[in-house]
């Protein structure tokens, strides 16, 4: 594969959203959010794409605590990745256009991604 | 004022396979707004990189789909190939080609059936899904699977085909091209389908980009976006370009899908036509380092597969992004303002697979 990513990893939140405005008024299409829980945090990458061009923009975010704001009031379709990050890692998302308030996934275990085993 | 009425659709319903759910609040017989519900089969098979080595996960990666599986362990394979450099030899990269072509062939044949079954067609259900069943003969003729291939492996793949074989199979291809041509030609002639089809579920340009619509759905509406054309694989070296309508509607999607079957057809051929002798897989040493995003074109769309990992044998996170998850919000704009008669044939227009999603 020859493509070409960008990464970035921002500070805060207020970083965050004045970013991923930018990448929607520059008509970035939104790819995917997606969380990972690593040994001392939670990382959050928002990915985009234009013209087969890939951005990713990454916050940190710690583990106790976790929370972040929604992103669906920029971009509605986002609100069925935070759901699923809610879900699956129990990071409290505010404001999802389309809240599911934690019944998107029916999963035997509360936040299987999220735990410490 | 006329009474606003919750219809429940799914997780069982006769036009679904698999178990996805809509909430859909009706006037009459109008949908006036659809929410979507998923997570009924939810597995966590990304959570298994945990447990497998990164070698073994390719097996379970297959396994997300079992119609697009090719293309799920392809595209973990190259995300691993891109993590530790691994050069993939040529002929891997043709054979590759050629079994997503295969994959994307037989997906949409599958679809169209379905389709056609919706809308109430059965003869034309069950000749799609007969000239389906001979496609799936030439993948078990080449890798000894129908549903799961196992031929993709992280380095290339683990089973060749010699060039005659490959002669013989873009000759069936071309006899079955005349098959697919009469059913594409009840699909987009016959008054009843384009009644069922025309101007059902309009997504405009601006709306699929902006709610992120991938693969044919977002293609019938006029976004020439096709990841094949990122260059991985053998695609650089084939001669296509993005199936393309503008219309929006069901019938534009039908058109994009049986119109993607003959490019696919096409690059078959030109695959095995051009294909180099050589080996077919590199050694492998070593494990995986960093962070990558792989993404390929599957039959329904672009898949987005993340990769971290930190030189251990076990990657720390991968996560998949499928088709049909990037299309459910297209889905839901959709469906309002449409009979309730409707709505089997619009959920299927976006062609869901539920296996995928609930990965």
């Amino acid at each position: 594969m020859k493509e070409e990513q960008v990464f970035l990893t921002v500070g805060g939140e207020e970083d965050l959203f004045s970013r991923v405005r930018g990448m929607k008024e520059e008509g970035w299409r939104l790819a995917q959010v997606g969380a990972t829980k690593t040994e001392t945090a939670f990382e959050v990458n928002y990915s985009f794409d234009k013209d087969y061009r890939f951005h990713n923009i990454k916050i940190i975010l710690p583990l106790q605590g976790a929370e972040l704001k929604s992103i669906s009031g920029i971009y509605w379709s986002a609100f069925l990745y935070e759901n699923e990050i809610s879900d699956l890692f129990g990071i409290a998302i505010k404001g999802i256009a389309v809240d599911y308030q934690g019944k998107f996934y029916r999963t035997s275990v509360k936040h299987p991604f999220g735990e410490n085993k | 004022m006329t009474k606003r009425t919750i219809i429940p659709f799914g997780p069982q319903h006769p036009v679904l396979p698999e178990p996805v759910h809509l909430d859909l609040v009706v006037e009459d017989e109008k949908v006036m707004e659809a929410v979507p519900s998923v997570g009924f089969v939810h597995r966590g098979l990304e959570k298994l990189v945990e447990k497998k080595d990164f070698q073994e996960y390719v097996f379970v990666a297959e396994r997300i789909c079992g119609i697009c599986s090719f293309i799920h362990g392809m595209t973990y394979s190259l995300g691993i190939e891109k993590l530790m450099k691994i050069e993939v030899p040529e002929r891997a990269s043709y054979l590759r080609v050629i079994w997503s072509e295969l994959s994307r062939v037989h997906s949409h044949l599958l679809w169209l059936g379905l389709m056609a079954d919706a809308f109430g067609f059965e003869s034309l259900f069950m000749e799609s899904w007969r000239i389906r069943e001979l496609v799936l003969d030439i993948i078990e003729e080449t890798t000894g699977g129908r549903v799961i291939f196992g031929s993709c492996k992280v380095g290339g793949v683990r089973k060749d085909v010699d060039n005659a074989s490959l002669k013989a199979i873009t000759v069936k291809l071309q006899d079955y091209v005349l098959r697919v041509r009469a059913i594409a030609d009840v699909f987009l002639r016959d008054a009843s389908v384009k009644h069922r089809l025309s101007g059902v579920g309009k997504l405009s340009r601006e709306e699929a980009y902006t709610l992120g619509a991938v693969g044919p759905t977002a293609r019938a509406s006029g976004v020439a976006q096709d990841m094949r054309k990122l260059g991985y694989a053998a695609y650089p070296r084939m001669d296509f370009a993005p199936v393309v309508e503008t219309a929006g509607d069901c019938y534009s999607r039908c058109s994009v899908r049986i119109r993607e079957i003959f490019q696919s057809i096409d690059i078959i051929g030109q695959a095995a036509g051009s294909i180099p002798d050589g080996a077919i897989e590199n050694k492998v040493s070593g494990f995986p380092d960093g962070e990558y995003f792989a993404r390929t074109e599957q039959p329904r769309g672009e898949v987005v597969y993340y990769f971290k990992a930190d030189g251990g044998k076990f990657l720390k996170r991968l996560r998949v992004r499928t088709p049909t998850f990037a299309n459910i919000p297209a889905l839901v704009k959709i469906l309002p303002g449409h009979e309730l008669a409707d709505v089997p044939v619009l959920v299927l227009s976006i062609d869901p697979c539920i296996s995928c999603t609930e990965r």
